[in-house]
């Protein structure tokens, strides 16, 4: 009728001015290149509560933290044994080997353009250890505590300083400690300038006083973190001017980003995604070969996973192949023991493989021929949910009824650090580049109480072991390299036939990014990832 | 016949048949209603699909495929594979049985129990009263989603702390619906006259208060059931719904997010069958509201 | 009298104000019993996972939990009285700066949304009421349904694919580029006001850009609602003798509608907005979470599953505290129509 046709041109203005608004809204900029001094990178920052070196615990603040700050000594990839120095320039031992003396490079200019001297070195080392946070005890494991870190750590002159052990470690654990984030060394006068009565703590939390090959310009919780160049880096500065990393959760998010060049590269993606990724023109693919391990872990204090024929036959109930093949792709590659691949010591026996009958056989020997439930926690990530759900379904073949439990990672952390899990599927990075960072964890329990000092993964999960916690502890005392070596490779045979511990795969970081990135240097653990020879 | 005679003959025998034959009307007109009749047959056939499910679905909605991972729409599966290699169509008709369960728990729970709730504080009056505005004021001062999320997050996942969750978010609108119909309806002179004839509060409250109710709360809750299952599956894709493997719409889709520019379809299916679903819901609801509260 | 009405009022502004202390302390007791029920352990998040027990038992003290509940919820309720939510454990700044920065944003979103929403939504409301019945009626109702019917979080997925993703008409996920981020001065911490300020009209079109799939996911909701509320109004004016008497008059149809009933809806229909925004704040949530936008609803998610309780009890208080007024603006604008109505 015609009031109805006038009644509807009276509405095409306003649609029209709404879809005007929608036109306006998305005519502005909708793609962006980056450009060329700048790096835009796609990572999640989830984990990163802190910037101070002396609190850092995370992987992503230690990463960052490595470029913002030089340590006293870098990790050796040709031999991880003999780390070189990065802040030290010298050093030797003291003939009872208790005793360690340091001499500071020279002419490491700070921010502030002061030059590094052993004060700093020696204030960096104390403040690390009174702090008493989350990675002091790679530190304080030697004897080092909030009393006594006055006298143990000295500084002799401006460029000398000494540090005093209580025991006669072998060289190579002590200098690999010292290439962890908890031996970066920070400005002294900054932070004391800075500070509030606290060491600094709360300044440093998202400020840097370092002498790294950037320094920080703004972080940003949950949006970004930019770095800026150091011009006075003492390796040359960076090719790069500023380094741009936006904390993206999603990955594919990260993927869209990439394909649109609104970001030079996604850390984060999935292996189906980055297979997609992999074929498109001007994106390449990085493996970078990680340290970090997936594994399984049985609660010994629930029965029946304090059962030797159930810890045995679950070993045989994954299907390790079929989900790196399938699942995982170049993102991990099968492991079993626990020191991954590129350690001191790393054993590279395989000898389980997916048998369900022989886990049957074993389980109904034990009087489980009908199965049991299980709880399984996992995080809710994606991938580890997936993985959970092939274990579940391969655990299923032999009668073990898993029940999966998700939660965020805090959640799930709390439970395990309070024993209340029946499984737990998760992963375990190094804290620093020696045996002893996963030995002292998978193979020591020195207290089993409901009340001790040193929750260890094997205290975690509930595992009586006096005699390999004495060998753990004896072996981090072996000066040879070979002979230690050949003690850790007995000890992870041992844990790899027998203990709550199925360790399933060590972990690839597969970098997407775009063809026009190049010098992307990174070791096996997360603080040896280095952005100083990225160019474009 | 005379006309007398006619209208005692069509009179109903009994209370059970009034109620009846006015169900039967009232269906009737529903019926009539296009889109409120084009709801009732999606509830329908959700309803069907779950009580069927065993024999509808063509594959066991756990079996996973590892090689077969992904697959796009085709003869073998007709909705594809999820990233596990489960059959999508499978995973959501069993689906549909948890989205069933989830809606009929939280119903069941929230419902009689805002009621209840709110016919008594709306007949009594008084600190009753004041008590119960005072408890919803809480609950309703917060966006219901933003609320279940925090429940569920404390709770952890599972069903059964979801349906709970969102229960615990829902009873409070229903109390005050109640309320206000109790409101109008106690100074109705039929309640004064059963307050004579000396009959209690509470038997009162059941027999004449909570009747007059019943019809708006049922209006308002077949037009919440809708954002039931929206937020049930919000939940969900946060994690927080139904634990996997389970079929759960919302986990298929943050499970499917991955893959959404490459397989969209792990993702796109599970969203049309909360869309269709939650459609369903709201048509009926519109169309009974037409029926049962048509000054709205 | 004129005193005894100024009385009456008083009284009802204070027992307003009761209303809403009480209600804010309700919710504030709701979330820290949420918050003592949370599986996780707060501690944890600060010490990290390898933290010695020592650390561990220090920390906790640090952070008051070992002490009783009540005793919590009294520190807590003091410092909030001296304007102080604490400080966030996720990143370590006071909660009051985290809401600061994050809160605009919402803001920012929800208020595009609502825009989009009344433009669309008011018209349609319109015609469909004027049309009562025929099809347009049944077209805009279906339409609207499909809005309320629609998964938020899907629909978000579902636009980054096709306008992103595959015809790149929009910017993606984020509020703005990164490279951009810091360069206006933030005197109202919404971009589409400072951005202009400051001059910055690459910037402003860039946010802009950012904004139109989260703005257009919400907005869908809101024109749902919207459309329904007004059609529902717009009925009830069309069927009132006024109307009558202006069409006996001889007045255009158009003009009824548009300029008269329309007219009369428009004061009812602010009720609906007030309580569109509120829902829109809900809304946000999930939208945030899809499109990476760092408003209060992603903070607090994050919050929720990080159990950083400093971060959480800030969001209720202020979400409750938006939600209340909005609520109350209804309520008041309600009553001005209609006295009767307490």
């Amino acid at each position: 009728m015609i009031e109805s046709r006038r009644a509807l041109r009276r509405f095409r203005r306003p649609a029209a001015t709404a879809a005007a608004m929608f036109a306006v809204l998305a005519a502005g900029d909708a793609a962006a290149a980056t450009p060329r001094s700048v790096l835009v990178m796609a990572k999640s920052l989830d984990d990163l509560i802190t910037l101070d070196p002396a609190e850092v615990f995370e992987f992503s603040g230690a990463e960052i933290t490595a470029n913002l700050y030089l340590r006293l000594f870098r990790p050796n990839p040709d031999d991880p044994a003999k780390p070189l120095g990065e802040a030290v320039s010298s050093w030797r031992a003291s003939a009872d080997s208790l005793s360690f003396e340091f001499e500071v490079r020279d002419r490491l200019p700070f921010a502030s353009g002061r030059a590094m001297d052993a004060h700093d070195a020696v204030f960096s080392l104390r403040r690390a250890v009174a702090l008493n946070k989350a990675p002091s005890f790679i530190l304080t494991q030697f004897g080092l505590s909030g009393d006594n870190v006055g006298e143990r750590v000295r500084a002799l002159d401006d460029r000398r300083f000494t540090i005093t052990l209580d025991r006669a470690y072998a060289p190579s654990l002590v200098l690999n400690a010292l290439s962890a984030g908890i031996a970066s060394v920070v400005d002294r006068e900054a932070v004391l300038a800075n500070a509030d009565g606290d060491l600094g703590e709360g300044w440093l939390r998202n400020h840097a006083a370092g002498s790294g090959a950037f320094s920080l310009r703004r972080w940003q919780p949950g949006e970004y973190l930019l770095l800026d160049a150091n011009l006075s880096y003492w390796q040359g500065p960076p090719a790069l001017k500023r380094v741009a990393i936006r904390d993206i959760r999603e990955p594919s998010t990260q993927r869209l980003l990439l394909e649109r060049g609104d970001v030079d590269m996604a850390r984060n993606l999935g292996p189906d995604q980055l297979a997609a990724v992999d074929g498109i023109d001007g994106i390449r693919l990085l493996v970078v070969p990680r340290a970090r391990l997936f594994y399984l872990a049985l609660n010994q204090k629930r029965p029946p996973l304090d059962r030797p024929a159930v810890r045995k036959a679950l070993r045989y109930l994954v299907d390790y192949q079929g989900i790196a093949e399938r699942l995982l792709g170049p993102a991990a590659r099968v492991h079993q023991a626990f020191l991954p691949q590129g350690f001191l010591g790393a054993l590279d026996d395989r000898p389980f493989d997916f048998e369900p009958e022989r886990a049957r056989g074993l389980l109904s020997e034990a009087g489980l021929a009908g199965g049991f439930e299980v709880r399984l926690d996992v995080r809710s990530d994606p991938i580890a949910l997936r993985l959970a759900q092939v274990v579940q379904a391969t655990m299923a073949e032999a009668g073990v009824r898993i029940e999966i439990v998700p939660g965020s990672a805090k959640q799930v952390l709390t439970r395990y650090r309070a024993r209340r899990h029946e499984l737990f599927m998760g992963q375990w990075g190094p804290d620093y580049l020696d045996p002893h960072t996963n030995a002292s964890t998978f193979a020591r329990n020195p207290d089993n109480g409901d009340g001790a000092a040193e929750r260890t993964l094997a205290w975690r999960n509930g595992w009586e072991i006096p005699e390999l916690t004495a060998r753990a502890d004896a072996a981090v005392l072996e000066r040879d390299p070979a002979r230690r070596a050949r003690l850790y490779q007995e000890l992870q045979r041992e844990v790899q036939a027998d203990s709550p511990f199925i360790v399933l795969f060590q972990e690839n970081e597969v970098i997407a990014l775009s063809d026009r990135v190049e010098g992307f240097a990174a070791g096996i653990t997360a603080d040896q990832t280095s952005y100083h020879g990225l160019r474009k | 016949m005379t006309a007398e005679a006619e209208r005692a003959a069509s009179m109903p025998r009994s209370v059970i048949a009034a109620r009846l034959a006015r169900a039967r009307s009232r269906t009737g007109e529903i019926a009539r209603n296009p889109l409120a009749a084009a709801g009732l047959a999606v509830i329908v056939l959700l309803v069907a699909v779950a009580v069927l499910a065993p024999y509808l679905a063509p594959y066991d909605p756990q079996a996973q495929e590892l090689a077969g991972r992904l697959a796009p729409l085709g003869p073998a599966h007709w909705l594809g594979t999820d990233e596990l290699g489960r059959d999508i169509a499978s995973r959501l008709i069993w689906g549909a049985r948890v989205t069933l369960v989830i809606v009929a728990l939280v119903a069941a729970i929230s419902a009689p129990l805002g009621l209840v709730l709110g016919c008594v504080a709306g007949y009594l009056g008084g600190w009753a009263d004041v008590a119960l505005m005072r408890l919803t004021d809480v609950f309703l001062a917060f966006p219901r989603l933003i609320l279940a999320l925090a429940l569920a997050a404390a709770l952890g996942p599972g069903i059964d702390n979801a349906v709970l969750a969102i229960a615990l978010t829902s009873w409070p609108v229903y109390a005050r619906v109640a309320r206000a119909e109790a409101l109008v309806a106690r100074s109705a002179e039929f309640v004064d006259a059963a307050r004579l004839q000396g009959a209690g509060a509470w038997h009162i409250i059941r027999r004449q208060i909570m009747p007059l109710c019943v019809s708006s709360l049922v209006v308002r809750a077949s037009l919440d059931m809708a954002g039931i299952i929206l937020t049930a599956a919000g939940l969900g894709f946060l994690g927080l719904g139904a634990r996997p493997p389970a079929p759960e719409w919302g986990a298929m889709i943050a499970a499917g997010r991955e893959y959404l520019f490459d397989q969209w379809w792990v993702v796109g299916a599970p969203g049309c069958a909360i869309l269709v679903v939650s459609l369903g819901f709201n048509l009926l609801g519109d169309g009974l509201r037409d029926v049962l509260d048509p000054h709205a | 009298m004129a005193s005894a009405s100024r009385r009456a009022r008083a009284a009802a502004a204070a027992r307003l104000a009761v209303g809403v202390a009480t209600t804010l302390f309700g919710l504030v007791l709701v979330t820290f019993v949420i918050g003592r029920m949370m599986p996780i352990d707060p501690v944890l998040a600060v010490v990290g996972d390898r933290a010695s027990a020592a650390t561990y038992a220090a920390e906790r003290a640090e952070m008051g939990l070992d002490r009783p509940l009540p005793v919590q919820v009294w520190r807590y309720l003091r410092a909030l009285a001296a304007g102080d939510l604490g400080t966030s454990v996720v990143t370590a700044r006071p909660v009051i700066e985290d809401i600061g920065r994050y809160f605009p944003a919402t803001i920012e979103l929800a208020t595009v949304a609502l825009a989009l929403g009344l433009a669309l939504g008011v018209p349609a409301g319109v015609i469909a009421a004027a049309h009562r019945g025929r099809w347009p009626d049944q077209v805009i109702r279906i339409t609207s349904l499909l809005g309320y019917s629609m998964p938020a979080f899907w629909l978000g997925l579902i636009l980054l694919l096709v306008f992103y993703a595959e015809l790149g008409w929009a910017a993606g996920p984020g509020r703005i580029e990164v490279f951009y981020e810091d360069l206006v001065t933030p005197v109202t911490g919404l971009l589409l006001i400072d951005a202009p300020l400051d001059g910055e009209w690459v910037i402003l079109g860039n946010a802009l850009a950012h904004m139109a799939l989260p703005a257009s996911v919400l907005g869908l909701f809101s024109m749902a609602y919207i459309a329904r509320m007004t059609r529902s109004f717009m009925i009830e004016q069309l069927g009132q003798e006024y109307i009558l008497a202006a069409r006996a008059k001889g007045l255009s149809e158009a003009r009824v509608v548009w300029r008269h009933a329309l007219g009369n809806a428009l004061v009812p229909l602010l009720t609906v907005v007030a309580l569109a925004y509120g829902s829109l704040l809900e809304g946000s949530v999930l939208t945030e979470t899809v499109f990476a936008w760092p408003g209060l609803g992603s903070y607090l998610t994050n919050s929720l599953f990080n159990a950083d309780m400093n971060a959480v009890l800030g969001c209720t208080i202020v979400i409750g505290l938006v939600f209340l007024g909005l609520n109350l603006l209804a309520d008041l604008i309600g009553s001005l129509l209609d006295p009767r109505v307490e």
